[in-house]
């Protein structure tokens, strides 16, 4: 790659070739349309085309790709959920994950850190062991780790917590990583693009016509567009579109915010999470301490971010990390979660045939791009759910068939 | 920082105040199928509106009712819970 950016470099013409192919005239008809182009819209595409030949699929998007929760989020992935069905998902994407640079050719800066989910109260502790119980039960490299092995790992940290609340153990998780959100998308987005799918930005659906209780299309403010099969991957913006249908699910839309400090040297390689104090930290490739929280106190289908935030999170992380008070926060924003009262995803089928619905993803759902991506795609194409995603059917609720994953959701997302 | 301003307590900062849901007329558990309720408890259209909800004031323990948009968050207006309450705050 150095070579070749030296070559460009003295190269008089500039005849790069475009990351993403020119955009087509959008079409009147498809066979799939998928609504919202963040990386679970893309991966979808992407495994439409690429595994069941299916290339006749537009993606709209009403912004520009990777722009909503996609590119708002802290990244981390895992796979220590609490649930069987939950570690066995999550597990395949990290699998997933792993390779994608390669199925790529586009670096997403996958960077596996090792993850400390902290304990401060001996019920934490049960919580703890129960979850490296449940991972080890499916191979998942998961374990119980006590204080002088944290300290070690992460020197800079304050065990003590300002004498506040100690640290008494931790879940570590020697798999957790991060990787570059953007690139994620765009890597999606360019692999559909060269298999057939298109991607039309700046396209927004304002509703969903059926006829005797089939899909047939989709109107956007660029027209009507007929589709067999349509499928929300919208994330917060789930509730909206499901109102098109009268399709009523369980999901409440809460802002989810973050931050990041000016960048410093390297000192952290570990991702640390308390679910005490309600903080989670990384430090980026460019040295910033990404930094974030739970979800904001109140339903709200917004993206404004408050100095409540700021002052809640900060006073946490100085008990943790005493010298960030005097790092500055350079940049803050927030996201809308679609949350669900199990804090697991809702995938499959619905009652509308041919409407087919992604969405419940909460703080928690960009570890899960690639493999919801590829099981909705198997999905769609056959219509009948993936193995993988039966639990997380939209009638689980009325069957009071929950899939409990707040204990390893909530804040470490 | 947001503020609100309640009947007795004045203007008050939102920090304040505990959310506790929105306000949904509960199904009589005995006479309902198990999928009514669980209609009930669990589906609902979350699509932007608004809403009438709980909210509590953690400083003295009063429940209250605001009326609330969910997609601009303005609050247009603020009860007792407790109908009976008038200025015990
Ligand atoms: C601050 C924050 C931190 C997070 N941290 C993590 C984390 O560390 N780890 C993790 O796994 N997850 C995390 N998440 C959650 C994660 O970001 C999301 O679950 C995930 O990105 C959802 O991806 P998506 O593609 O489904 O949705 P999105 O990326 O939100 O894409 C949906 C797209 O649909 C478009 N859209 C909406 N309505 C319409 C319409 N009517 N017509 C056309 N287009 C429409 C939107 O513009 C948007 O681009 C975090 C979220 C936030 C906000």
């Amino acid at each position: 790659m150095p070579l070749r950016l030296l070559k460009y470099a003295w190269k008089k013409s500039e005849d790069e070739p475009r990351f993403f192919p020119e955009e087509k005239p959008l079409k009147t008809s498809y066979d799939v349309v998928i609504i919202g182009g963040g990386g679970h819209g893309m991966a979808c595409a992407y495994y439409l085309a690429k595994e069941h030949g299916i290339t006749n699929v537009a993606v709209l998007e009403q912004g520009y790709i990777g722009g909503g929760n996609t590119g708002r989020n802290t990244t981390i992935v895992r796979s220590n959920y609490l649930t069987s069905e939950g570690v066995k998902f999550y597990d395949e994407s990290l699998k997933l994950f792993e390779d994608l640079s390669t199925d790529f050719d586009l670096n997403i800066f996958y960077s596996t850190r090792g993850h400390f989910t902290l304990a401060h109260t001996d019920s934490a502790m049960r919580t703890m062991r129960w979850r490296a119980e449940v991972n080890k039960h499916h191979g998942i490299d998961s374990e119980v780790v006590d204080v002088d092995t944290i300290q070690k790992e992460v020197p800079y940290m304050d065990m003590s917590c300002n004498g506040q609340h100690p640290v008494m153990g931790a879940l570590y998780h020697a798999p957790g990583s991060v990787a570059r959100h953007d690139a994620v998308a765009w890597g999606y987005a360019r692999g559909a693009q060269m298999r057939g799918v298109e991607i039309h930005q700046k396209t927004k659906v304002s509703d969903i016509k059926t006829k005797s209780g089939k899909v047939v299309g989709v109107q956007t403010d660029r027209g009507f567009i007929e589709a067999n099969s349509v499928v929300s991957m919208v994330a917060g913006s789930t509730p909206r579109i499901t109102e098109m249908l009268e399709i009523e699910t369980p999901i409440e839309i809460f802002p989810l915010q973050a931050c990041v400090t000016e960048p410093v040297k390297p000192f952290m390689d570990t991702i640390v999470v308390s679910g005490s104090l309600h903080v989670y930290v990384s430090q980026s490739s460019r040295g910033e301490l990404v930094m974030g929280a739970s979800v904001d106190p109140a339903e709200l289908h917004s993206t404004r971010s408050t100095l409540d935030f700021v002052e809640g999170l900060t006073d946490q992380m100085m008990d943790l990390f005493p010298f960030t008070s005097r790092l500055k926060i350079m940049r803050q924003w927030a996201g809308m979660s679609d949350i669900t009262p199990d804090f697991a995803p809702i995938m499959g089928k619905t009652d509308v045939d041919g409407f087919y619905l992604d969405a419940g993803w909460g703080t928690w759902g960009f570890k899960a791009t690639p493999i919801s991506g590829k099981t909705m795609a198997y999905t769609v194409a056959n219509d009948r759910p993936h193995e993988l995603i039966k639990p997380f059917s939209l009638d689980r609720y009325a069957n009071f068939e929950l899939v409990g994953e707040k204990g390893a959701a909530s804040v470490g997302h | 920082m947001k503020f609100v301003t309640c009947p007795s307590l004045g203007r008050r900062a939102l920090s304040e105040f505990t959310f506790g849901g929105r306000v949904e007329k509960e199904t009589d558990q005995e006479a309902v199928s198990e999928r009514e309720w669980a209609e009930y408890v669990f589906y609902h259209n979350g699509a932007p509106k608004t809403q009438q909800e709980w909210w509590y004031h953690r400083p003295t323990g009063i429940w209250f009712l605001f009326q609330r948009n969910t997609l601009t968050d303005s609050i247009t207006q603020v009860d007792f819970a407790n109908k009976g309450l008038t200025n015990d705050a």
